[in-house]
């Protein structure tokens, strides 16, 4: 018996100097920051406040970190997909084979969606929802901080597929037949499938969280109708994830089995049927689309409140709006396969309810707009990012309603106008929208704000950058370019793809800007500092606690009489109905403990899923024990929470002040 | 973000005019059809949309903080005119649009018909890796990566694929249809002008992808004759054997043609689908499919 599966030295692509290159530069990073951490004498401190915190904030912020590192990694194949086709016309064929080039765009939509996307909504959501409604924590903090871990493990899978292997070679939906073992007999698709249902159990375990957290979990008096939008959102959000994240576990394990045991759900021969996969697949990948946006439209819906001075228009409007997204995503996602050969009756009907969707999203657009009138708007950085996504998001919403007329879509369905649809819709709203909530959000997790103009640069080179970038690929879709084209021999494409790619580099200005703006306003944080735990005049309630927030979030439990209470709170004061801070009993506070459980299972996870990609069965086992050991360990566990003395919630009361407390 | 509009116009500009291929320049009915259709709609969105835009950068220019003469109304959260206006334009555009999309949806189904009074010229497609079949029923050829059609008569198509999936895809002519293996589905289309377009797989399906492309010829029915009637005499002929050969995969293969072909062929190509060729599961005898 071999002990190492498949796994051998010719596993690694020596040949490739590209990757090698790639690999050697990621490989001296991470020894570099290894390095750091130890010269700094810094493990333990990682260990204990960070790597075992099952603290809801800090599992966002390492959310976003994992979002942002990943993003640069997604960007790169992306920049690298625009070098190639913007060279590779005519007879040439670029500096990037079929072989690796194919790996390439599914590496990015796989990274971009899953690895981007996702933590960058679940890291926002981790960190604001709790104190938005007024708590401690979520309903299961140590699950939380397996989710994470889970999700970095998926993460960690995909990016050692670069070095150990290959990764598909089918695109990121891995449509069968092509991804069974028939086409694709290397451990591409394999480390695809493995990698996403480990984070896809990670995602899971959030959305049963988070809908514990919201149902059960609210400050006295906080009503469904008093809760933020962005809680709203967040519970949309996240029955969506608990609905259809199970279908995609399922769906993936049947494509497992057929590739490991010999089954046929989606083979060619022997009853397989692909259509199936391509049905389940967008079962969950439309709801997806929308797990990503809600929050994020719940994030503009409090950044445009805030800095317009004013309650959000419309709130009962937009909440009923937010749960029509919720139901109405499950009734669309056939207009992905207009061109499978459906009735006329069914393409009809999936493609009105698909367009039905734009009428909760347009009203959307109209409540953020009446919210600014009438209001003080003041345009910082998180607004800049919200008025740059309302004027583009409903070119690309127009566009989306174009690809829902059957009609239309035969044309320009798999072609490069579709790549700049889905651009023009995710870009704009989650990427500007995490954006607006990354500088939103940034002070009160640090107690400092992020510098303004490198935050304008950013926003301004993202915004042009996109344009450039994605305008073109419309109008190269409705000359006829497919996607996913190694090179082409239409030389009239070349000229408008030279032009996405000045495109991609703007953007890459953007995130250096990005990058730059977190540099420069750490060493200016003394300057930047915020005392007052409300640096925006905000109106919800994680803005009343101290900035960075004490591990439990409140001295004491608010209680909530209205909607925006921290607002209302602060009208009261200012008219001097109500003195700004009451007399307090302060009394012990329990919260969660430590533990490890979250990272010991993932790397467990890691090791189990490296295991199976490899048919390394021996390890698989270990793997599985190891993890499940782990979870029993946890669940013999003495004690989970740990008292804070009510000297210790009173002295941080007393040296960070804030101005009005509930 | 105030260059948003203007960049979008001179980029729909730009493709309305500079534009002698694809999609805005149709070469038949059905895709003039369609072409009709991409541009209501647009139009009627447009006019929803660009207003929107305006609004948003003038209602955010004109509330900024500075501005002193805007009014402030901190409390102006609700209206109950407002909320039934922005529920009703957007569902009203969807009225309207969402019926432009059904009446497409039924005139332009793929398997429909195209009314006229020649009589159809058939064509079986099987996508294979990394190429296209074209067999001509009727006229007992075949060619690959090159389709040959004659102007002003309906062409129907049957599709299937010998393994993965990909979709067919003529631009100028109609919309795309994928092709999968062990079942059929149904193109119709018709080119109302001479000349050469360019047609392709449109749906991602392993290494070769980016050669699977081929010239569709539009001639007329006179020229159309000749061409049968000349690939009949020369070419070798598509049988079993000569299937197996084609089927194994390659990539960027240039055009050809086959002079006769064996009966039942496509029947062979779509009952392959359903039979087992790999290792995992044998019993059953060996198809026509080829091995990997």
């Amino acid at each position: 018996m071999n002990l190492l599966g498949k796994l051998s030295w010719s596993a690694i692509p020596v040949h490739q100097p590209i990757i090698m290159g790639t690999v050697a530069c990621i490989g001296v990073i991470i020894l570099a920051a290894l390095a750091w951490v130890t010269a700094k004498g810094s493990w333990l401190y990682l260990w204990r406040e960070w790597l075992t915190s099952v603290d809801h904030k800090r599992i966002g912020v390492m959310y976003l970190v994992l979002a942002m590192l990943m993003l640069v990694r997604g960007f790169a194949d992306g920049i690298m997909m625009r070098t190639q086709q913007a060279v590779a016309a005519g007879g040439a064929q670029g500096y990037l084979p079929p072989e690796h080039f194919d790996q390439i765009f599914s590496a990015h939509g796989t990274i971009m969606i899953f690895f981007v996307a996702m933590p960058l909504v679940i890291g926002l959501m981790n960190f604001a929802v709790p104190m938005q409604l007024g708590v401690r924590d979520v309903a299961f903090p140590t699950m939380n901080s397996i989710s994470l871990w889970l999700t970095a493990s998926g993460v960690l899978l995909t990016n050692v597929s670069l070095a150990i292997g290959e990764f598909a070679k089918t695109g990121w939906v891995a449509y069968p037949p092509l991804s069974e073992l028939q086409f694709s007999p290397g451990v591409g698709v394999d480390y695809y499938l493995w990698s996403l249902q480990i984070a896809g159990i990670g995602t899971l375990l959030s959305g049963v969280n988070f809908v514990t957290t919201i149902l059960k979990l609210r400050a006295p008096g906080m009503g469904y109708m008093r809760m933020p939008v962005f809680c709203w959102t967040a519970l949309a959000t996240n029955l969506l994830i608990v609905a259809a994240f199970p279908v995609l576990t399922a769906l993936f394990a049947m494509l497992l089995l057929d590739r490991y045991l010999g089954f046929h759900f989606f083979t060619v021969n022997a009853g397989g049927n692909a259509m199936m996969y391509v049905n389940l697949f967008w079962i969950w990948g439309h709801p997806e689309v929308y797990i990503l946006a809600l929050p994020a439209f719940g994030i503009f819906s409090e950044v445009s409140a805030t800095f317009s001075g004013k309650p959000l228009f419309g709130y009962r409007s937009m909440v009923g709006a937010t749960m029509a997204i919720c139901v109405l995503s499950y009734t669309v996602w056939l207009h992905h396969f207009f061109t499978m050969g459906a009735s006329a009756s069914v393409n009809a009907f999936f493609g009105i309810t698909s367009m039905l969707i734009a009428v909760p999203t347009g009203v959307k657009i109209f409540n953020w707009l009446f919210t600014m009138y009438g209001g003080r708007v003041r345009f910082t950085v998180p607004v800049l990012w919200t008025v740059g996504f309302m004027v583009t998001f409903v070119f690309g919403g127009l566009t989306g309603v174009l690809l829902a007329l059957p009609a239309v879509d035969w044309q320009v369905h798999n072609s490069v106008f579709l790549v700049a649809h889905f651009h023009h819709v995710i870009i704009p709203s989650v990427l500007f929208g995490c954006m607006a909530g990354y500088n939103y959000w940034f002070p009160k997790a640090f107690g400092f704000k992020l510098d303004e103009r490198w935050g304008a640069a950013s926003f301004w080179c993202w915004f042009i950058g996109f344009h450039l970038a994605f305008m073109p690929l419309y109008v190269v879709g409705l000359m006829g370019m497919t996607r996913r084209l190694q090179h082409y021999d239409v030389l009239s494409w070349q000229p408008w793809l030279l032009a996405a790619e000045a495109g991609a580099v703007v953007i890459l200005a953007g995130i250096v800007c990005q990058i730059v703006q977190l540099v420069v306003s750490i060493r200016a944080r003394e300057q930047l500092r915020d005392t007052t735990g409300d640096p925006w005049n905000g109106r919800t309630l994680e803005w009343s606690t101290a900035s960075p927030p004490p591990a439990w979030n409140f001295a004491m439990l608010p209680h909530v009489g209205e909607i925006d209470a921290f607002w209302a709170k602060k009208q009261r004061v200012h008219a001097r109905q109500e003195r700004s801070v009451q007399r307090r009993e302060y009394e012990p506070i329990e919260v969660p403990k430590n533990s490890p459980t979250g990272f010991v299972t993932a790397f467990f996870a890691v090791l189990t899923g490296f295991a199976l990609i490899w048919h390394i069965w021996w390890m698989a086992g270990v793997g599985l024990l190891g993890a499940a050991v782990t979870l029993l360990c946890f669940m013999f566990r003495v004690e989970d929470e740990v008292e804070i003395p009510a000297e210790q919630v009173a002295l941080f009361d007393q040296s960070h002040p804030v101005e009005i407390s509930l | 973000m105030r260059y948003s509009s203007p960049v979008l116009l001179l980029v729909s500009a730009a493709a309305l005019s500079g534009c002698s291929e694809g999609v805005l320049d149709p070469k038949g009915p059905v895709a003039a059809a369609e072409r009709l259709i991409l541009f209501d709609s647009l139009g009627i969105m447009l006019a929803i949309v660009i207003p929107t835009v305006l609004a948003t950068l003038a209602v955010a220019y004109w509330f900024r903080a500075s501005n002193r003469r805007a009014g402030y109304q901190p409390e102006f959260a609700y209206s109950g005119r407002l909320e039934l206006l922005v529920w009703s334009i957007p569902l009203m555009t969807v009225l309207l649009v969402g019926s432009v999309a059904w009446i497409g949806a039924y005139d332009l189904d793929p398997p429909k018909p195209i009314p006229s009074s020649a009589k159809p010229v058939m064509v079986q497609v099987a996508s294979l890796d990394w190429k296209w079949l074209f067999v001509y029923p009727e006229e007992g050829v075949a060619s690959v990566n090159h389709l040959t059609i004659p102007v002003g008569t309906p062409v129907s198509f049957e599709l299937t694929s010998s393994g993965v999936m990909n979709s067919f895809f003529v631009p100028q002519l109609a919309g795309q249809i994928y092709t999968m293996a062990g079942m059929v589905t149904h193109l119709n289309l018709q080119a109302d002008h001479s000349g050469t377009y360019r047609g392709m797989s449109a749906n991602f399906s392993g290494e070769g992808f980016a050669d699977m492309h081929f010239n569709v010829d539009a001639v007329t029915p006179e020229a159309f004759a000749e061409w049968v009637a000349s690939t009949r005499s020369s070419g070798p002929v598509l049988d079993a054997q000569a299937y197996a050969a084609l089927v194994k995969p390659s990539k960027a293969v240039a055009p050809f043609t086959y002079r006769s072909i064996a009966p039942g062929l496509f029947a062979g190509i779509l009952s392959a689908g359903l039979q087992p060729d790999d290792g995992l599961c044998v019993g059953y005898p060996k198809s026509m499919r080829a091995e990997r």
